[in-house]
């Protein structure tokens, strides 16, 4: 019962380039985002939140337009270069920043992004500066395709791309290394009291996270033909959290749900307040946190409660369950 | 590297150590007293920068002496502290301090975002840059070099006086008193009748203030420009964290540090003259994960 509007809205998306072509490429964008976002949720399961994860995007959205530009691009090397150069990234910055919780690291993340950011502006004979760089359109399994096809085949890999992450995500929240990765947030003391170490599991966590956001910035990079610096802007971080929290941070199904919202909405009402959209998502950031932390997804999971009785606990699916990891 | 072009870059370093000490003082002040660090902070510093900026230049416009820009940032850093950051406080924040640490974040930086925006209507996009303050003040020789009093005199004493005033008012009089009282216990300080609503409140707005007030004397040194905020928030945290969480005379050796640092790189190593902070702010948490001047908590069990 409670599953059948979920799969509605999948099969709607999934027919979508016959019925509205023109909202493909949107829907493609969104999928980019949401996987980002999705490594965004998977850090607040450990209770943390970063504002700089645009950094991976960025990371392997360069990554991924230099190989294209180089070596002349098959579209799975090129998001496999990006998705591989985010994890090794993330791996390093991540083996500093989980020593740290709560708004250090939410600031050391948000440091390293504006270093990278600062970075891509100023080594502009590599990186193009605040100009970019183009990336050309990939081959896929050899071929070289019109920009019609391309962007349908782009559109269906996103879409089967991001129904793998958000399994692979649950999967993962709901293994035990998932579970000892919520006890950070719970109680990081007795996780350390079994004898688990909160750094590497915080570690493991921030790795996939990193991998995510580079698997969602390497799909935007082919998408939109295109990477400049905002690619690792604050702006973009801030927008990641937002939609995490927008589409509800209790299930990998809200950071899609998010990041349809989203897209959808700023597609067609930014033009209406584009000097105000900052605020409008802040505005909007503080209702959501006030009166329904746990976003549309939750708002969806608590009228299904109402309707059919409250579900067994699954999983990733609930975050008010019980705080051990390994009881 | 010459003796001229060393006193150049340390006398840049002071100037700037200066206005990043006055941000972050606001910023550690409010953390060691609320417990939330507040990502907004860099938007009271651009907020006092603009309305400094805007105000002056009007004045000058109408043909009032350049020396009433002095008055005029006092002023304007007390306004944008008293009506942008009380009602902040008041109206938001109160409600969050029971909340989760991670939405406490996320409400400050949704501030942040609003308040990015509001300046963008307010004062537009376009640069705003005023330097009458900085003109009317002169030049000093120093070691065959000329410099501005503004810079060199004016800027490190500004910076030496809220550093002495923040302590004599934390420790002689009865609000600093209080302000102390509920940062070491706020039960007991609510239980013996302090009034800690007041007492959050001055400090936010305090705090804000001395935000703006670094904003105010930097509008006169440089183009006022969006996106400084985003800027000023990441590096006066680094003071900050560098320095240690609610150190208050950490932060100023601190700043100078990151000041000092970031003025010689821009004279050796250009290129790095953005990093420089940050890689002393990773070195030091790297081996001192509480900050120079922090002390390492007990876990709680």
């Amino acid at each position: 019962m409670r599953s059948i509007l979920p799969a509605l809205i999948v099969l709607l998306v999934a027919v979508t380039p016959v019925l509205a072509p023109t909202s493909q490429v949107l829907l493609t964008l969104a999928f980019a985002k949401g996987l980002a976002v999705l490594g965004i949720i998977v850090l607040l399961q450990a209770g943390q939140v970063s504002f700089g994860h645009a950094l991976y995007f960025a990371v392997s959205a360069y990554v991924a337009a230099s190989v294209a530009r180089s070596f002349g691009g098959e579209l799975v090397t090129t998001l496999l270069a990006g998705v591989a150069a985010a994890a090794v990234v993330g791996l390093v910055v991540g083996v500093f920043v989980v020593r740290y919780r709560y708004i250090f690291f939410a600031m050391l993340n948000l440091a390293v992004s504006m270093i990278f950011f600062a970075l891509l502006e100023k080594f502009y004979y590599v990186t193009g500066g605040s100009d970019g760089l183009q990336v050309p359109r990939p081959t896929v399994v050899g071929l070289t395709l019109e920009r019609g096809e391309f962007e349908t085949i782009l559109f269906y890999g996103a879409l089967v791309l991001s129904l793998l992450a958000a399994w692979g995500t649950h999967r993962y929240l709901a293994s035990p290394l998932g579970n000892m990765l919520r006890a950070i947030k719970t109680n990081e003391v007795r996780l350390e009291y079994l004898g688990v170490s909160a750094r590497s599991t915080l570690l493991s966590g921030y790795v996939l996270s990193a991998a995510l956001c580079g698997l969602g910035g390497a799909l935007m990079a082919v998408a939109q033909g295109i990477v400049t610096p905002e690619y690792a802007y604050w702006v973009r971080s801030g927008e990641f959290v937002f939609i995490a929290i927008l589409g509800g941070s209790g299930s990998v199904a809200g950071a899609f749900v998010g990041a349809l919202i989203y897209e959808g909405v700023r597609t067609y009402a930014a033009a209406f307040a584009s000097d105000i959209w900052q605020m409008v998502l802040g505005i909007v950031l503080l209702v959501i946190i006030i009166f329904g932390p746990s976003g549309v997804t939750g708002l969806y999971q608590r009228l299904m409660d109402r309707l059919v009785g409250p579900a067994r606990p699954r999983g990733a699916g609930d975050s008010e369950r019980a705080p051990g990891a390994a009881e | 590297m010459n003796l001229q072009l060393f006193a150049l870059a340390f006398f840049d370093g002071i100037a700037y150590a200066a206005l990043v000490f006055l941000v972050a003082v606001g910023l550690t002040l409010i953390f060691g007293v609320l417990r939330v660090l507040n990502v907004a902070h860099g938007s009271f510093y651009a907020m006092g920068a603009y309305a400094t900026a805007s105000t002056v230049g009007a004045i000058v416009a109408a043909g009032y002496s350049p020396w009433l820009a002095f008055p005029m940032m006092i002023i304007a850093s007390a306004l944008i502290g008293g009506l942008i950051g009380g009602p902040v406080e008041k109206l938001l924040l109160r409600r969050i301090y029971d909340m989760e640490e991670v939405l406490q974040i996320l409400v400050t930086f949704a501030v942040f975002m609003i308040l990015e925006d509001v300046q963008r209507l307010v004062w537009g996009v376009q640069p705003y840059f005023e330097s009458s303050a900085l003109m009317v003040l002169g030049t000093v020789d120093v070691l065959g070099i000329t410099y501005t009093a503004y810079q060199l005199i004016l800027l490190p004493v500004v910076a030496i006086l809220v550093l002495v005033g923040l302590r004599i008012f934390l420790r002689h009089t009865l609000s600093g008193k209080l302000i102390l009282a509920v940062t070491e216990d706020r039960e007991a300080a609510t239980a013996i009748g302090v009034n800690v609503d007041r007492v959050y409140l001055v400090t936010f707005v305090v705090g804000a203030s001395l935000a703006a007030f670094g904003g105010a004397l930097a509008s006169a040194t440089t183009s006022v420009i969006p996106g400084m905020g985003a800027d000023m928030i990441v590096l006066s945290f680094a003071v900050v964290a560098t320095a240690g969480l609610g150190r208050i005379e950490g932060a100023a050796i601190t700043a100078l540090l990151i000041g000092l640092g970031r003025s010689f790189a821009v004279y050796l190593a250009p290129e790095l003259d953005v990093l420089v902070p940050y890689l002393i702010m990773l070195a030091v948490l790297l081996v001192r994960p509480e900050g120079l001047f922090g002390m390492a908590h007990t876990r709680k069990i």
